[in-house]
């Protein structure tokens, strides 16, 4: 169902507007970027339910039809495992598809296509057929929906070899790195925090274009140091950058000194910048939505212990969700990794 | 005849069409149908009234929903306006062991098999996934993830054949399953594999597809370049296009193809042409996709209007209506008053029932949650 609130996106902020820095929501950026990947390449194409004249469920898409057309902006019909196996045949006669999903719960009749067909396909043609398929997900909880509308299914696809899962946080990341995915030429994930969607920021416009055919871009999405700190590496990805940031807004009050990664990529994930961080800390807690039972900080718990055992003053400590279906709406503030269990679990790392 | 109009336009199935059934005109009048007026013309006046009194109140209580959400009390509404004819007409066919497996636009089916409505402010109102006991009602829970309940009403269907419960002409014995969805639905894979397992085991399930005429944005015609119930053709499956907004033909389309069921006859596909005449739900933009005039030409078919023309004109006296009107007032209030009352649920129900029986992974973190929940009290305390 389409649900929950979408009002219309922040309609100010000029389409075809080429450069300069502008005040856009992260879902707004998220547009401008499809829109510069569309203008730069016409074999972009975009496919999904409601994508066309309503502009999708958080209108993401609106007015990219209009502009495009119905051939590159296609209204799917309502088959999840239709989209993803459509595009990577697309993909296969060379096209750039970006498929948007349009709720996390709504993915898994695309699983089989995208774990089985997409991430392999590279692998099994021993590189002889790329298929440079975006797969846009608007993910995580915190916005009072029913159920299969706040999930967090990113371990899922950072388990399977050969998907690349990457979620921004900010709206100037997000402006970049649909680009970036589009123009990878592997598959990617892309995350799209939702309740983050109407979170407004300065965007680079002008950036873009180098960050997109830049180093490390666009096979390899780096780490960053979203806020600096001493005491404690808080790394965080996707909609958990902003509790963390939060968080380490309050722990300065009371003396500690927090940094925060933004991981920006579940796979790759870039344990270096963690370790470079942690280094200088001593002490990680990460912080995600997806129950912590498997989930992405396990990983970095297990890599940062191996590889900065005599720098770490604590164990490294998670905080997620449980390991539980995402509960109902009137129970997830309960659930959802908020401001006082990041605080806790910075306070124990502290005590060690 | 069916023209898919590609600019993306719907064109509205007409009383034109000669495969549409229908027993009873917009106008309130009665069609005589050589093979499916008889499955209503039993139906005396009282009957035809609860009919009508059926559809009256599930509409009220969707307006009542409907205001409730914008009113802040729920999270979401999905408005059933306008196909309360299908859903009742279709509901009404099934006898209390027959078990259906609604979508979750449904109100109209969980009435008919005795669910009391307010459940559904539970769901809506973020804090129960489900809302009722499906084995008490012979009604499963509400599906959200599009048409995989076709699967679970064949398998369900295929159970009843296992039991022996098909074909033994006892009408206390003979069973079957009822999966309800929409248009949008009928692209999904999971709604072809259910054609394809109920044809080939010859289930008793049959399938109701409320072709309301949008998915979300999307009108019938971006799913499917064929009247939708000659998808059930494609896999073998017999199929009927009845008129959605005409109790009475939905009511008698549907008791055939429940006979045919459970008689050992296998699956029916049934597509009922109606109208969604409200949002999606309450955060959708309908004026975003179609057209003012369109939304007037179903409103001239409102299937309560249709049926109020045919009473009046069997002569339900005012006194019916006026009666009718006052205990959906008193409905109305109740569930205003009964949508305030619900509180929000306990903390440890984030744990409760992921597994039958305890797992330690659960057990430590209720536990952890718990303690550190008591912390907080502690320090205001
Ligand atoms: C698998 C899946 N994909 C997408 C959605 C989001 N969604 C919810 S309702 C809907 C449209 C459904 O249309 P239809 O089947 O015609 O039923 P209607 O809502 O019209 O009753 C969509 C796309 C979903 N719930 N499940």
């Amino acid at each position: 169902m389409s649900e929950r609130a979408v009002s219309d996106q922040d309609r100010q902020g000029d389409q075809g507007q080429q450069g300069g820095t502008q005040r856009l929501t992260l879902g707004k950026a998220i547009n401008l970027g499809l829109r510069r990947a569309m203008e730069r390449d016409p074999k972009v194409m975009l496919m999904g339910e409601d994508i066309g004249p309503l502009g999708g469920v958080f209108r993401v898409t609106d007015g990219l039809q209009k502009d495009f057309g119905s051939d590159r902006v296609v209204d799917t019909p309502l088959a999840e495992s239709g989209i993803v196996g459509t595009a990577i045949g697309l993909a296969l006669a060379g096209y750039r598809p970006v498929c948007e999903i349009q709720f996390d719960g709504f993915i898994f009749p695309a699983y089989d296509q995208i774990t089985t067909q997409l991430a392999k396909m590279h692998y099994r043609s021993r590189g002889k057929s790329q298929v440079p398929v975006v797969i846009r997900v608007p993910y995580g909880g915190g916005i009072g929906a029913v159920e299969h509308h706040s999930e967090s299914p990113e371990a899922l696809f950072a388990h399977t070899a050969g998907l690349r899962v990457i979620t921004p946080a900010t709206p100037a990341d997000a402006f970049v790195m649909i680009q970036q995915a589009i123009a990878c030429p592997d598959p990617v994930m892309f995350f799209e925090p939702k309740a983050r969607y109407w979170d407004k920021a300065e965007v680079d416009l002008t950036a873009a274009d180098e960050l997109v055919g830049g180093p490390g871009a666009p096979g390899d999405v780096r780490a960053t140091v979203a806020r600096p700190g001493t005491d404690v590496t808080l790394a965080a990805y996707g909609p958990s950058v902003t509790t963390a940031l939060r968080a380490a807004a309050a722990a300065e009050s009371e003396g500690t000194s927090i940094e925060v990664i933004d991981l920006r990529s579940i796979s790759p994930i870039d344990f270096a910048a963690v370790a470079d961080s942690v280094r200088r800390t001593g002490r990680l807690v990460v912080v995600h939505e997806a129950a912590t039972f498997l989930g992405a900080g396990a990983e970095i718990a297990a890599r940062i212990s191996e590889e900065c055992f005599y720098h770490l003053e604590a164990p490294v400590l998670r905080v997620g969700g449980f390991h539980t279906p995402y509960p109902v709406a009137k129970l997830e503030e309960e659930y959802l990794p908020n401001l006082d269990r990041v605080l806790h679990a910075v306070d124990t790392v502290m005590q060690h | 005849m069916f023209t898919p109009d590609v600019d993306g336009v719907t064109t509205p199935v007409g009383e034109t069409d000669d495969d549409l059934i229908q027993l009873l005109t917009p106008t309130g009048e009665r069609v005589h149908h050589e093979s499916y007026s008889p499955r209503v013309d039993h139906l005396d006046r009282a009957a035809l009234e609860g009919l009508y009194r059926d559809m009256y109140l599930v509409r009220r209580f969707d307006s009542e929903a409907t205001s409730l959400q914008r009113h802040g009390e729920l999270g979401l509404w999905p408005p059933s306006l306008g196909q309360e004819a299908a859903q009742i007409g279709s509901g009404r066919a099934m006898s209390s062991r027959d078990y259906a497996f609604p979508s979750y636009r449904e109100l109209g089916v969980i009435w008919t098999r005795g669910v009391d409505l307010r459940s559904t402010l539970h769901i809506f109102r973020g804090e129960d996934h489900g809302g009722w006991d499906p084995n008490a009602h012979n009604c499963h829970l509400y599906t959200l993830v599009i048409g995989s309940h076709a699967l679970h009403a064949t398998g369900y269907a295929m159970g009843i054949q296992r039991d022996g419960d098909v074909g033994t002409g006892d009408p206390g014995r003979d069973r079957a399953a009822v999966a309800y969805f929409g248009d949008g639905a009928t692209a999904q894979g999971d709604v072809s594999e259910a054609l394809t397992f109920a044809s080939v085991n010859d289930a008793p399930v049959v399938f109701f597809c409320q072709n309301n005429q949008w998915a979300i944005s999307e009108p019938t015609q971006r799913q499917s370049r064929v009247p939708l119930y000659h998808r059930g053709r494609g896999f073998g499956v017999p199929s009927v296009r009845v008129d959605g907004n005409d109790v009475l033909a939905c009511h008698a389309v549907t008791s055939e193809a429940l006979e045919r069921a459970k008689a050992g006859g296998g699956p029916t596909f049934i597509e009922a042409v109606t109208y969604r005449m409200g949002a999606h739900t309450t955060s959708d933009d309908p004026t975003r996709y179609r057209s003012r005039a369109e939304e007037e030409t179903w409103r001239r078919r409102d299937p309560l209007d249709r049926m109020r023309l045919l009473l009046e004109r069997e002569g339900s006296p005012s006194e019916f209506f006026a009666g009718l009107e006052a205990e959906a007032e008193q409905f109305g209030a109740e569930i205003r008053e009964y949508c305030h009352t619900i509180a929000a649920p306990p903390v440890e129900r984030i744990f409760d029932d992921v597994y039958a029986t305890e797992q330690s992974q659960i057990t430590r973190e209720r536990t952890w949650l718990t303690e550190y929940l008591a912390g907080f009290e502690e320090v205001a305390s």
